[in-house]
């Protein structure tokens, strides 16, 4: 439970990241969201034994952490606590695929290490990309740039309305569980039919609280839309900023950086 | 069970994306045309719901460790297929954006596997015909408990295809069924109980709330069919053209195959792996263009001359790979000092 908790309480921290000031935030949601998808398509475009074409990558959350001041450790910490899926499918690669792809002195590197390792980094930056987004957009804006790209009003409503009755509903179940763990010895009423109890009480009350929305969101002339307060507008610094990220993206994804100045530097070096 | 943008290529992805978009367009469509306003906030306090009772745990009998509620299954019987869709996919949002679970692209696999799967498969097709008109305890309880387990063997199913045809990972089809089934079949009887309890409480104590869900139901249950054929043809046709571009591509869905058909086992012929390519093959002969229909090079060929190109990393390249990566990496981390530094002034 204090997991999940502390999760929530993270949703929290994150929302008030995109909260700053910076260029990095001051950008119209769609530009970010749409040169973060092209990253992410560019970064799992690659075949699976790539590793260093992908490191050049590193360049844009590296440069977006910064610019935006993000704390960096706050976001590699939700990084490692999401790792586990990824990372425990990836690590069958090295027993499946064990062809010998090349030799670091006289140890033998398979194939499979070497695609786990592809796994992990693909890992690392579309994930850090992920949050990155959201840590500099807030949920709305990401929420106002999915409608004007194209997302039906109905369910960007929808993901509003859960963002903003996300915290009342999670503090009231952290008060049930509270209240459960403080009345139970040995166990006692953790067991499933206390909690189809506990749950549905929940539902009730959130069916009534639904209701009670339903009119108070009437009586001030809810039609179907949710209005914003910012007001964002795609002008030359959105426009600049996705083509020019988008261009290294695609330099970056059809020449392989690393290989190049690494070549370079040998050939510098001999 | 969030499938990872890791395990990805873009044609599978973008795949999922569009078949989840499509599904997404025509039931916010249907909701907008068949249910009134009152629904609008409903769905968004239910969807925070399941969040709210994720966070509340139980012990699960006989083993002592604790589960959680996933609660696709319950948003459809709340809600109706259309509308639980949507809060179902709002919950992935959510999860995918602040949670990182899974990442953006996987978004629409996830999707997928978890809206979809219990909303237009599990809950008309099991739930409503098990609990029938009149429905009774014993109805409902059966119901939920089957519709969960069906629903999650479905999505647990999906995200095997997914990751194997995806190819980035090595896991064989086969052992990795054979890992993901048995699992969610154990995760399944534990969401069934649950979304049991859970439903039973309300019926006991609101049975009208569960009228409402079959009202809704018997508004839009003639175009249950609509929906699954739109998906297939949106799937047919973006599968088509993805993977054409991926065919332009030396590492598209080429690469995926030979993923699943992995270079050593080519020898061992028309065993296990071949036969369960063979039959992917015949799952996905509708989709022509998805590289699987090629007769006439077979899978074999296709995977022999890879594993000739592929040994063939020339020691040289990979060094210089090695030298110039741990480079590349240092000058991102030291455009990323630089930067802060610059910015430090107007900070302090």
């Amino acid at each position: 439970m204090s997991r999940i908790e502390t999760a929530f309480f993270e949703i929290g921290s994150l929302d008030t990241l995109a909260g700053g000031d910076t260029f990095v935030h001051r950008l119209d949601p769609r530009a970010k969201v749409v040169t973060t998808l092209i990253f992410i398509c560019c970064v799992v475009s690659f075949q699976k034994y790539q590793l260093s074409a992908l490191l050049p990558f590193f360049i844009f959350p590296a440069v977006l952490l910064t610019t935006a001041q993000l704390p960096v450790g706050f976001l590699l910490k939700k990084l490692l606590f999401v790792a586990p899926f990824a990372f425990f499918i990836g690590v069958f690669n090295p027993f499946f695929d064990q062809t010998i792809l090349f030799h670091v002195g006289p140890v033998g590197i398979s194939g499979g290490w070497v695609s786990f390792a592809s796994i992990m980094l693909r890992f690392c930056l579309t994930i850090s990309m992920a949050l990155i987004l959201i840590a500099t957009t807030s949920f709305n804006g990401v929420c106002m740039a999915l409608e004007k790209i194209g997302a039906p009003r109905v369910f960007t409503v929808q993901l509003l309305l859960l963002h903003r009755y996300l915290f009342v509903l999670v503090g009231e179940a952290s008060r049930l569980v509270k209240a459960r763990a403080l009345r139970s010895f040995n166990g006692r009423g953790t067991g499933m039919t206390v909690f189809g109890h506990i749950v549905g009480q929940l539902l009730l009350r959130t069916l009534d609280r639904a209701q009670r929305i339903h009119l108070a969101m009437q009586c001030r002339g809810f039609t179907g839309e949710i209005h914003q307060m910012r007001l964002f507008r795609f002008g030359w610094h959105e426009f600049f900023f996705t083509l020019a990220w988008s261009a290294v993206f695609l330099i970056l994804r059809f020449y392989n950086l690393s290989q190049l100045l690494g070549g370079f530097l040998l050939e510098f070096a001999q | 069970m969030h499938m990872a943008d890791a395990l990805l290529t873009p044609a599978v992805g973008g795949t999922m994306w569009a078949a989840t978009a499509g599904t997404i367009a025509y039931c916010s469509r249907k909701v907008k045309l068949e249910m009134d306003d009152s629904k609008v906030p409903l769905m968004g306090v239910l969807a925070a719901f399941i969040f709210a009772a994720q966070m509340i745990n139980f012990t699960i009998p006989g083993t002592g460790s604790s589960g959680h509620l996933g609660g696709g299954m319950i948003l459809a019987i709340l809600l109706g297929p259309y509308a639980a869709f949507l809060a179902m996919a709002s919950v992935l949002t959510v999860q995918a954006l602040f949670f990182a679970d899974g990442g953006l692209l996987a978004l629409g696999c996830n999707i997928f596997n978890l809206g979809i799967f219990p909303c237009f498969i599990a809950y008309p097709l099991i739930y409503r015909p098990l609990v029938g008109e009149s429905p009774s305890q014993r109805r409902i309880f059966l119901a939920a408990i089957v519709s969960a387990v069906f629903g999650l063997q479905l999505g647990a199913f999906g995200v095997v295809l997914e990751t194997v045809l995806s190819g980035v990972s090595s896991l064989p089809f086969n052992t990795f069924v054979s890992l993901m089934q048995p699992i969610h079949l154990a995760i399944g009887i534990v969401e069934g109980l649950v979304t049991a309890a859970v439903v039973l409480f309300v019926w006991k104590a609101r049975p009208e709330i569960l009228k409402y869900a079959d009202s809704a139901r018997s508004l839009c249950g003639l175009s249950l069919k609509k929906v699954l054929v739109g998906l297939a043809i949106v799937t047919v046709v973006t599968g088509g053209s993805l993977s054409w571009f991926a065919s332009a591509n030396p590492d598209g869905l080429e690469w995926a195959i030979l993923g699943v058909t992995g270079s050593e086992e080519v020898e061992e012929g028309e065993s296990g792996l071949h036969a369960a390519l063979a039959w992917l093959q015949e799952c996905f002969a509708f989709l022509p263009d998805y590289g699987f229909a090629q007769p006439e090079t077979s899978s074999e060929k296709v995977a022999e001359e890879a594993a000739e190109a592929w040994p063939a990393v020339d020691a040289g390249t990979s060094v210089s790979g090695l030298i110039g990566g741990i480079m590349t990496l240092a000058l991102a981390a030291l455009i990323g000092l630089l930067l802060k530094r610059r910015q430090r002034p107007q900070v302090g």
